[in-house]
């Protein structure tokens, strides 16, 4: 035990039988939840009090709660004690010195992404030296937003350098008891992302966690807080655009957006953990809370999902819209194939007058694969004129997999406007041949006609990322025909 | 170029193509008539290499190859081009990009560099006059929301960039007013040359009119009945398929 650890240990007044397990991989905490987790956690960040009562009214709460069973997925219960809910960065020294100690199919998939030599570096999570662009691409770009007055940085450093900030805000969208994972997530959050964009500035860049250099070590439990003061704009682009082959794992993200009046924010995610075997053994829990509040007139939140990874995901990115003439979106493409199962949508909640929102969600199945659409619309009592437009589209790939869709509409107001539009259809035999007529290889046919499918979402998606989604998407499907 | 023997295929069970032979020559245009369920489709369907058909016997060659071994694309890429009877709908994938795609496969699979955007850009401007269609077309899903006509144009477009060796038109005249089918016709002869051959499968003689073929088999009860020049298309016009079918039924 070094003397650090042993500090930390007692700063939370608990005996470490095992002490930290320290090998050559990671600082790991043992297994295992309790208070004294939770103020470790807090401690070890050196968290204001509020921040460490706050999680402790969670943890507290979430002790009394259940999880979750209604949504349409099935997996044995998890064990929570069985986790373990700190796992420092690991050092230099100890990460693999060069990509030949790197799992030779992660590099596989890396070059069919076209990704370059030094990022598949970053993202394999070689020790990298002081030269590497990434460094200098981080330094250049804090000072550009540093000019305009934007805050993006670590949720942890965000506590202590802007407590007050962060205050007024964390937990104003998803409480700390708003469901199972939220809670959880509230107690024993380790790391995220903080973004504050001042009054009528339109962020000069797109935020990606892609940039910052610590969300190469992602943490079981991020939570994101985006705050877009008023007149501002920002567009935020998350995910790891390759896959983190990490095993059974549940990962219970909060990500929470603050659109004041005038304000618009753009979040676009690309998921692709590690979707388990072909068998269905591993593979992430994504059991993610994310909603945005549209807190002022005509402000603007769209969120955009591309999903093609995790084992499990749960996931509904939603909208208050609060302000009058507020506006949400959800654009989302949702792929299962094997054994993934998905349950995923989103909800709308018209709150305001002359709300409106738009609803496009893409389901793909392929192989054994479960993929729920689940949705809700709602329009309050005061919201006069709300609109919205949903449109769920389902695509089966073979005879074993399955979608399903649950749209769910509650209406208090009566001039609202409410639309809704569904399909399901097979990928043709006929497409298929069609295409190969005319000389492209089946794979290649099978990307065609499923990011054809896709299209509506993807020109949501920043240019760049909507080339990775597109090429995810046919990596994900391989050998799901023929 | 495409040489066939005896070949008999079935679908679901049912045997459709009963000891089918036929050789088709460089640079000739052949006709394959006769009447509804002879075959005809499966016919085309076999030598592009859908799924769903079930070789039980005989050969199929091509330019020397087994092209029964091919994949489709691989077909595709050695010059074998099918101009769909009813060409799909695919949303979403513009006209366009599928080409390209196609056509830069092809040109892989020969060892040449591939064109790019501004070449296949040329290449189309020239190709579409053929077929009269309005560039917007190209940028449309395929075949989405297009007229049965449009939708046979359109085929006679991918035909043109494509430059196949053997061109197979099922029954590419069927659903199309007297314009449109100059129109295909006209693309169809504007392919004909030494080296390429032609196969047009159709009920009617009424494209023959505008696509002279050089040789016009019979179909029937999956076999070549009857081979003749252009003649024997127009008898068939006057005194129908009873006929064929009756001889067909006498001889069998």
């Amino acid at each position: 035990m070094n003397t650090s650890v042993k500090e930390l240990g007692d700063l939370v007044g608990r005996e470490y039988k095992e002490g930290f397990v320290t090998d050559i991989e990671s600082d790991t905490l043992p297994p295992g939840l309790d208070e004294s987790v939770v103020r470790f956690l807090s401690a070890n960040k050196s968290e204001p009090q509020f921040v460490l009562d706050w999680r402790l009214d969670a943890f507290r709460r979430w002790q009394e709660m259940d999880q979750p069973d209604w949504a349409h997925v099935h997996y044995a219960p998890i064990d929570y004690q069985g986790i373990s809910y700190y796992s420092a960065p690991k050092r230099d020294e100890d990460r693999p010195q060069s990509l030949d100690e790197v799992d030779p199919k992660l590099l596989e998939t890396y070059d069919k992404l076209g990704i370059p030599l030094e990022e598949q570096k970053a993202l394999a999570g070689v020790a990298v030296d002081a030269v590497f662009d990434s460094v200098s691409v981080a330094t250049t770009f804090k000072d550009k937003l540093a000019k305009v007055g934007v805050i993006f940085c670590p949720l942890s450093e965000a506590l202590i350098n802007h407590p007050d900030l962060v205050r007024k805000y964390l937990g104003s969208v998803v409480p700390a008891t708003d469901n199972f994972y939220a809670a959880l997530n509230s107690a024993v959050f380790t790391e995220g992302s903080f973004v504050y964009i001042p009054k009528g500035v339109r962020c000069p860049m797109e935020l990606s966690t892609y940039f910052r250099i610590n969300a190469l070590n992602t943490g079981q439990f991020e939570r994101t807080l985006i705050v877009a003061d008023e007149g501002s704009y920002v567009s935020y682009l998350e995910g790891c655009t390759a896959p983190m082959r990490d095993e059974n794992q549940l990962h219970a993200a909060v990500v929470e957006l603050v659109a004041l009046k005038d304000a618009e924010i753009k979040y676009s995610t690309v998921q692709n953990w590690y979707p388990g075997d072909e068998e269905g053994r591993g593979g992430i829990y994504n059991f993610v809370t994310k909603r945005g509040a549209c807190r002022g007139e005509n402000a603007k939140i769209s969120w955009t999902q591309v999903e093609t990874g995790s084992a499990i995901t749960w996931k509904y990115p939603s909208v208050l819209l609060e302000g009058n003439g507020s506006v949400g979106e959800f654009y989302s493409v949702a792929l299962t194939n094997n054994c993934q199962q998905a349950d995923t949508g989103t909800k709308m909640i018209h709150i305001g007058e002359d709300t409106s929102s738009t609803i496009i969600s893409k389901g793909i199945s392929a192989g054994r694969g479960q993929n729920a659409y689940r949705g809700l619309v709602k329009v309050l009592k005061g919201a006069k004129n709300a609109r919205n437009y949903s449109q769920c589209d389902s695509l089966l790939m073979g005879d074993r997999c399955g979608a399903h869709t649950f749209p769910y509409v509650e209406v208090k107001n009566p001039t609202a406007k409410i639309e809704h539009e569904a399909s399901t259809s097979k990928i043709g035999e006929d497409q298929l041949f069609y295409c190969r007529q005319r000389g492209l290889a089946e794979e290649d046919a099978v990307s065609m006609i499923v990011n054809g499918f896709c299209k509506e979402v993807f020109r949501e998606l920043p240019m760049e990322f909507a080339v990775e989604a597109q090429k995810l998407l046919g990596i994900s499907l391989e050998g799901a025909v023929g | 170029m495409l040489k066939i023997s005896d070949l008999r295929v079935a679908v679901d069970g049912k045997t459709i193509l009963n000891g089918l032979s036929l050789e088709i020559g460089t640079g000739e245009v052949h006709a394959i008539m006769g009447p509804n369920g002879s075959g005809k489709s499966t016919l085309a369907n076999v030598i592009a290499g859908r799924d769903g058909y079930e070789v039980l016997g005989g050969t199929v060659e091509f330019k020397g190859k087994d092209l029964l071994d091919l994949d489709p694309e691989v077909r595709a890429h050695e010059g074998v081009f099918l101009a769909f009877q009813y060409p799909v709908e695919i949303p979403g994938v513009a006209n366009i990009a599928l080409l390209k795609e196609g056509l830069n496969a092809a040109r892989r699979y020969r060892g040449e560099p591939e064109l790019d955007a501004l070449d296949f850009l040329k290449l189309v401007r020239e190709k579409i006059k053929l077929v009269e269609m309005k560039e917007e077309f190209l940028y449309r899903s395929v075949n989405e929301g297009f007229s049965g006509g449009e939708k046979k144009r359109n085929e006679i477009f991918q035909m043109a960039m494509l430059e196949p060796s053997l061109s197979l038109l099922d029954e590419t005249d069927s659903g199309l007013d007297i314009d449109a089918l100059k129109i295909v016709a006209g693309g169809g002869n504007s392919l004909r040359a030494q080296d390429r051959s032609v196969i047009l499968v159709t009920h009617y003689q009424r494209l023959l009119d505008y696509i002279v073929p050089d040789y016009v088999h019979v179909l029937a009860e999956g076999r070549i009945v009857q081979s003749g020049d252009k003649d024997l298309a127009l008898k068939l016009e006057a005194e129908g398929y009873g006929w064929i079918e009756e001889s067909a039924g006498a001889a069998a």
